[in-house]
């Protein structure tokens, strides 16, 4: 309720993606994308993370989770790249890993969120009236907490696991999803295709999915985008906490917790797998600022 | 100005019922008994049975709300399962703590903020700018507890100048009068305890403020930028105003209204997210309070802090609103 003044850049999108809807929104915006250095450079990054992800097996060096009490906290080496853990488990390998499940993280927390919260924005934004009350009042309910505090609490009744830490964070995602759909939809909902679709009798169902949705497309690619790199940095604070991924799992905010004891004598155990979480944010943050930049080019200016 | 602060306070009502509900769900939510949870497999049945009946957990879930609603408002907050004190004797505690690291956060956060903002913006796409936005970038894509701990390990563990936890080294005494240690230290002419307190607060806080002032930087260029754009801002240029009057009188005054809102939102989010900067740092205050309440399965600690929390990131957030509108004569109030 009390979030409302921040401009919202990606409504007015949504205007401007209509204008230009006769000259191929989707090829100027591309064409907009690519132009952006700092766009190109979180699109490299993001491939690099996904490389990595499918060839996890050939790029780690060691196992995973194969310990070795003799090796343990070596300081970074040809043996080991970047050291090893409190398990002598290899720092570099366990990364490497830790790239699939940080992806597969991001993709499931951020599609909860989204499922959701495009239903849930959709349905108020569309139809209004109480049923427009009804939802947003449940959202400005979830709003009234600070989002990892909800994520703490909903892991507290779930029972801590990466499971669990998804389905909370994804959660803790929907009432921005739901805002910005929300807003789309209102002013899609008004445009006169809108009203012809309804004029010759369509039904509400195929209005919302065929007409309103796909023209409300921009924001939510923007938001979807933004909001992996929100979602890992989530995730990865509630396995920190101890509340996420357990071991002997490789999931970043796990290692990073497990090297907290030994910050002393084996920093490395601590730096890496955060700076291996700060670059798979940082690629999703550039990129998604591009993609507004590039379906909103009235903010460019 | 009255009736909308009146009408803005009256919709707080149904969301603080929500709230409300929504932590008094909370323990009937866990699956299976909530007793056996906090008490474990190996808990005897008259244990459990003792527990559920000192929770009240027996009566229907109308009557528990109606108990728990009534206790709240009655400035009950319950007792904790773990330590046996009342859990508002706690946040009188543990409140002051949260709020002098937010405090001093937050004040840092705007200070840098705004100041790398507007020279970001009055010398756009200059070295400044580009490395201002890539600092801010860097800001909000850091995870806030990696962050802590590499200050730790550089500012405790490699030069030993900074101290890695708490809010007072042992063997300092100070006298409390209000939880607040730099002030009470200041009160009681404490110089010592000012300067011990001081140093336990500046790693918590510069990482807590890491991403409210990447966020304020970004929020106040974008803002000075359209503000800049404006015809006046070209008129006192023609007119050959001096640039630091046009900067700070003209154009930062009006551009101001967007940052006061990204302040209040990221303030209130300080008040109650800094679970993870109050957990690496030891820092005794609600988030750490909650987190270690939800790793024992305290339940009514849970419960409560987190409607306290609510409670006062919902009004922080109404406080921004009606500044805002208080500030910009050009909304009405409805």
């Amino acid at each position: 309720m009390s979030l409302q003044p921040i401009p919202n850049p990606e409504i007015k999108s949504k205007e401007i993606a209509e204008q230009q809807k006769s000259k191929s929104l989707g090829i100027e915006a591309l064409l907009r994308l690519l132009k952006s250095k700092t766009s190109i450079i979180g699109l490299i990054i993001i491939t690099i993370l996904i490389v990595t992800a499918i060839l996890a097996p050939f790029i780690a060096t060691h196992d995973p989770t194969t310990q070795s009490i003799p090796d343990r906290y070596q300081a970074p080496s040809g043996e080991h790249w970047l050291g090893t853990d409190e398990l002598g488990r290899d720092i570099f390998s366990r990364i490497v890993y830790g790239t699939q499940i940080s992806i597969r993280i991001g993709l499931i927390a951020v599609g909860i969120s989204m499922i959701v919260g495009v239903i849930l924005g959709a349905v108020a934004g569309y139809f209004g009236r109480w049923v427009d009350q009804i939802i947003m009042r449940v959202i400005d309910i979830m709003m009234a907490f600070p989002s990892i505090l909800l994520a703490i609490a909903l892991v507290a009744v779930l029972g801590p696991s990466l499971t669990n830490a998804m389905i909370a964070v994804g959660i803790v995602g929907v009432p921005q999803f739901a805002r910005i759909v929300r807003s789309a939809v209102l002013s899609v909902k008004e445009t006169e295709y809108v009203e012809a679709a309804r004029a010759i009798g369509g039904k509400h169902g195929r209005i919302l999915f065929r007409h309103v949705l796909p023209n409300s497309m921009a924001p939510i690619i923007v938001q979807t985008t933004l909001g992996i790199g929100t979602a890992i940095l989530d995730a990865a604070g509630l396995s920190f906490l101890g509340l996420g991924a357990q071991p002997p799992t490789p999931e970043w905010g796990a290692m990073l917790s497990d090297g907290r004891a030994a910050l002393q004598n084996a920093p490395w155990v601590v730096a890496f797998p955060g700076l291996a979480i700060f670059l798979f944010v940082l690629g999703f943050n550039l990129f998604g600022d591009g993609l507004r930049d590039a379906l909103d080019p009235k903010l460019k200016e | 100005m009255i009736k909308y602060i009146s009408r803005r306070l009256l919709m707080l009502i149904p969301v603080l019922i929500g709230v409300s509900i929504l932590a008094f769900s909370l323990i009937h939510l866990v699956p299976g008994d909530p007793a056996r949870s906090i008490l474990g497999e190996k808990a005897t049945q008259s244990q459990l049975e003792a527990l559920q009946e000192e929770l009240g957990l027996n009566d229907p879930y109308y009557v528990q709300y109606g108990r728990f609603l009534g206790d709240i408002l009655k400035g009950n907050l319950g007792e904790s399962i773990q330590s046996k004190e009342s859990i508002g004797v706690e946040l009188l505690h543990k409140l002051p703590a949260t709020i002098e690291l937010a405090v001093f956060a937050m004040i840092v956060a705007i200070i840098v903020g705004v100041i790398a903002g507007v020279i970001a913006a009055v010398k756009q796409y200059s070295w400044f700018d580009n490395m201002s936005m890539t600092a801010a970038l860097f800001g909000v894509s850091m995870p806030i507890f990696w962050l802590g701990l590499m200050m730790i390990w550089l500012f405790s563990v490699t030069f030993d100048i900074l101290p890695p936890s708490g809010r007072l080294s042992t063997g300092v005494e100070l006298h409390t009068i209000t939880n607040f240690y730099l002030l009470d230290s200041i009160l009681t002419g404490n110089w010592l305890a000012f300067k011990d307190s001081f140093s336990h607060l500046l790693m918590p806080g510069l990482a807590l403020a890491t991403i409210p002032m990447a966020i304020i930087a970004r929020m106040t260029r974008s803002s000075m930028l359209e503000v800049m754009r404006q015809d006046y801002i070209r008129t006192a240029n023609a007119k050959g105003l001096k640039k630091t009057l046009i900067v700070f009188q003209h154009a930062l005054k009006n551009a101001s209204l967007p940052v006061l809102t990204v302040i209040g939102l990221q303030f209130g989010l300080l008040l109650g997210g800094a679970v993870l900067t109050e957990t690496i740092f030891s820092w005794p205050g609600i988030g750490r309070y909650v987190y270690l309440a939800v790793l024992g399965r305290d339940y009514p600690v849970v419960q409560s802090t987190i409607l306290i929390i609510a409670i006062i990131f919902v009004l922080v957030n109404l406080i921004t609103d009606i500044l805002y509108k208080y500030l910009d004569p050009r909304i009405k109030f409805e």
